[in-house]
């Protein structure tokens, strides 16, 4: 069966390292969804997190495929553990003056910040998992979105699993 | 050794030098000038100057194929680097320990298109088990010792070395590399105790069990190992394209080679059996024809060095990751007889005489395959022998009986016309005492042919073997038998005089048009001190069989002549 999987993959800070994970999956044919790279709790080595899609099988392979780049140090499928998994998005909604306290109220029940209004519009800054940056641009839609940014998800497992 | 100041290139060389190198194959060019001014007069290993990178990388290949070592060449930046792309793909396919070092422009250039200027570890990133670009002098010892390690440790495959300019003329106080920092690097050598108990009981439930045996019997110098896993069971072996040689195929228990091309036995053992015993072999498509039909009763028990094999392309019952030989070592103490497959072991014995590899043979014209019977037996099997890709290449790994490992050297995974003839440098280098034969197309003889310089400067004796059928044979044989005799651009006549071009190089020329002929020329060219190349020009309408065509499963075989 075909689902998502969040994977956390710990790799060595080098020049190149983003190209030879992210052009492993295209020449194998695994999907990214989304990419996400940052630096991690040690010097030296980052933390990616890549959202794919897939079957047991395409994911079993995923792993040990990445585990065969020597730059990759540890492979850990989130999604078949707890996990906190967060991404940001920054959303330029067209804003009429009528509009704003509408729009800013939606924004608050979503615990987004309006980050920035200009004349006919607004920035509205969210976090959250996929589904409620999900929502929040759905209702706001109707509006008009002009612009709009998304991280793409990190995420980590909680509490002491591993 | 004392420390001391020297440049990177100087750096370089004591490293290669420290990790056990006795010869380099190369091309210079502007971005590898200091290295080559560092190789000026440098005796301590030798560097064996080819036409084309191409034949350089062909040739470190051979090396490390026929002597185990790791295979070293050297290009410049730009085209010299992208030359050696398909020779690094080869070598990576076929799991062969190399490492390549390419030069590059200044690091201040890099990223400007400066002339000669090409992102080489971005190029091979997909072909390569791991590359670096040396951005500090510092690193180029630390750098250098890695690369072999990893290069011939685990699964075998190339490694890249690109080197700036700069960096191969910045100076540095050398200290040889004793440390290494590659936490992702643990290639699991020790197979799991639990899952050889497994294997143990499966082999005696068993009534009809196969030996898959594969190139990493030979990599991992576990022929031995096979032989008496092979001896202990009595289980029927069959051995991969590359696995050729890594078990004998004078034993009662070979059935031969497995798959497209593979005999009667193999494949319908296979198909049949009801345990299939995988050893360093990786279910490539032309070993398993279809997948969905593939072995379909039998529970698969997979030995690999490296696990992303394992399920891969077939599932896996019982999977095993380690090294060859010590697996082979483990599960040695364990096994015993297969007692319940004596009734297999009898209807093997038949296949084997009802259906072995058949020809019809002519006395007015060559066959190729009496060519390679022939050459079979005037060497008794004992040679090293490459070989291009195509017909030829078939009708060697059929008709050409090996019993050692590493004598037996081909491009399987990537198929690469043009490897045959410069892999026999190579190999011929690290023998430079054995009897090396290079069996070559008349389509590939002529991608690599510039090389006949090096066989006749540095007198190095291969004995080069062109099977001429004046056409690209293969792809004739597929046009026929799939594409309705549309024989679209295979006609190689217009070829060079085969006998003439090896002359013009300073290499005996001989040629053969019939049988007798064919042995008087091929005794001279074995008594012949130095390079030969000797044409047999066979019969053009020969084809290959057993022959199983795409998207059928292996005992749906085309027979021809072997009916």
């Amino acid at each position: 069966m075909t689902t998502k999987h969040a994977i956390a993959i710990l790799v060595n800070d080098q020049p190149g390292v983003l190209q030879r994970v992210s052009g492993l999956f295209g020449r194998r044919g695994f999907n990214i969804e989304s990419i996400t790279v940052g630096q991690s709790e040690e010097q030296g080595l980052s933390r990616m997190v890549i959202v794919t899609e897939g079957d047991d099988q395409t994911l079993e392979q995923i792993e040990k495929q990445l585990y065969k780049l020597i730059d990759v140090i540890k492979v850990v499928n989130l999604s078949s553990k707890p996990m906190v998994s967060r991404e940001l998005a920054l959303i330029k909604v067209k804003a009429e003056q009528a509009e704003r306290p509408e729009i800013k109220s939606l924004a608050d029940t979503f615990r987004a910040a309006v980050v920035d209004i200009g004349t006919r519009n607004m920035m509205i800054q969210v976090v959250g998992d996929t589904e409620k940056v999900d929502a929040l641009l759905e209702l706001l839609k109707p509006y008009g979105i002009q612009e709009l940014s998304r991280t793409g998800v990190t995420a980590m497992t909680r509490g002491n699993a591993l | 050794m004392k420390p001391e100041v020297i440049t990177g290139s100087e750096i370089l060389l004591r490293s290669l030098l420290l990790e056990g190198v006795e010869c380099v194959f190369g091309y210079p060019g502007g971005a590898v000038l200091y290295i080559y001014d560092a190789l000026y007069g440098f005796k301590d290993f030798h560097h064996l100057l080819t036409r084309h990178e191409q034949g350089a990388i062909h040739a470190a290949d051979g090396y490390a194929r026929a002597s185990g070592k790791v295979g070293v060449c050297i290009a410049t930046s730009g085209p010299g680097a992208t030359n050696l792309v398909t020779g690094i793909a080869t070598a990576y396919m076929d799991s062969v320990p190399l490492v390549v070092i390419t030069g590059n422009v200044h690091q201040s250039l890099i990223g400007t298109d400066a002339f000669q200027e090409a992102d080489i570890t971005g190029i091979t990133m997909p072909i390569t088990k791991h590359s670096y670009l040396v951005r500090d002098v510092k690193d180029l010892p630390r750098i250098i010792h890695e690369a072999f390690h990893i290069a011939n440790s685990g699964r075998k495959g190339p490694v890249l070395i690109d080197i700036p300019k700069d960096v191969s003329a910045a100076t540095t106080l050398f200290e040889p590399a004793k440390v290494m920092n590659l936490r992702g690097y643990n290639p699991t050598v020790a197979p799991n105790r639990l899952q050889l108990d497994k294997v143990a009981a499966a082999i005696q439930e068993a009534s009809q069990p196969v030996i898959l045996a594969g190139g990493g019997v030979v990599y991992s110098g576990g022929h031995e190992e096979l032989l008496q896993f092979a001896e202990t069971t009595e289980i029927p072996v069959t051995t991969t394209l590359l696995g050729l040689g890594g078990f004998p195929s004078g034993n009662r228990l070979w059935m031969g080679m497995p798959g497209m091309h593979g005999t009667y036995t193999a494949n319908n053992a296979i198909q049949q059996s009801d345990l299939l015993i995988c050893i360093g072999a990786r279910f490539d498509d032309r070993v398993t024809g279809k997948l969905d039909g593939f072995a379909p009763k039998a529970k698969i028990v997979h030995i690999d060095i490296d696990p992303a094999e394992i399920g891969k392309n077939v599932h896996t019952d019982i999977p095993v990751v380690g090294d060859v030989k010590t697996v082979l070592e483990q599960l040695n103490k364990l096994i015993k007889r297969a007692d319940k497959a004596d009734a297999w072991r009898d209807q093997i014995q038949q296949w084997k005489a009802e259906k072995p590899f058949k020809y019809k043979d002519s006395n007015d014209s060559l066959k190729p395959q009496w060519v390679i019977e022939m050459l079979n037996e005037t060497t008794h099997g004992e040679a090293i022998v490459t070989t291009d890709v195509g017909q030829h290449q078939m009708w060697t790994a059929q008709y050409y009986k090996f019993n050692q490992p590493r004598s037996w050297i081909t491009s399987g995974g990537l198929g690469t016309m043009g490897f045959g003839f410069p892999s026999a440098i190579g190999a011929q280098m690290a023998h430079p005492d054995r009897l090396v034969i290079s069996i070559n197309g008349d389509g590939g003889m002529q991608m690599c042919s510039q090389e006949l310089a090096i066989c006749a400067i540095n007198k190095i004796p291969v004995k080069i073997v062109v099977i001429n059928n004046q056409v690209l044979g293969m792809v004739r044989q597929w046009q026929e038998l799939i594409y309705e005799n549309r024989y679209s651009h295979i006609d190689l006549s217009g070829s060079p005089d085969f006998v003439k071009l090896a002359e013009a190089y300073g290499v005996k020329g001989l040629r053969a048009t019939n049988k007798e002929d064919a042995q008087a020329v091929w005794r001279e060219a074995l008594e012949t001190p130095g390079p030969v190349l000797v044409e047999f020009v066979v019969d053009k309408q020969e084809n290959v069989y057993p022959m199983v065509t795409q998207g059928s499963t292996i005992d749906q075989m085309l027979m021809g002549d072997c009916e």
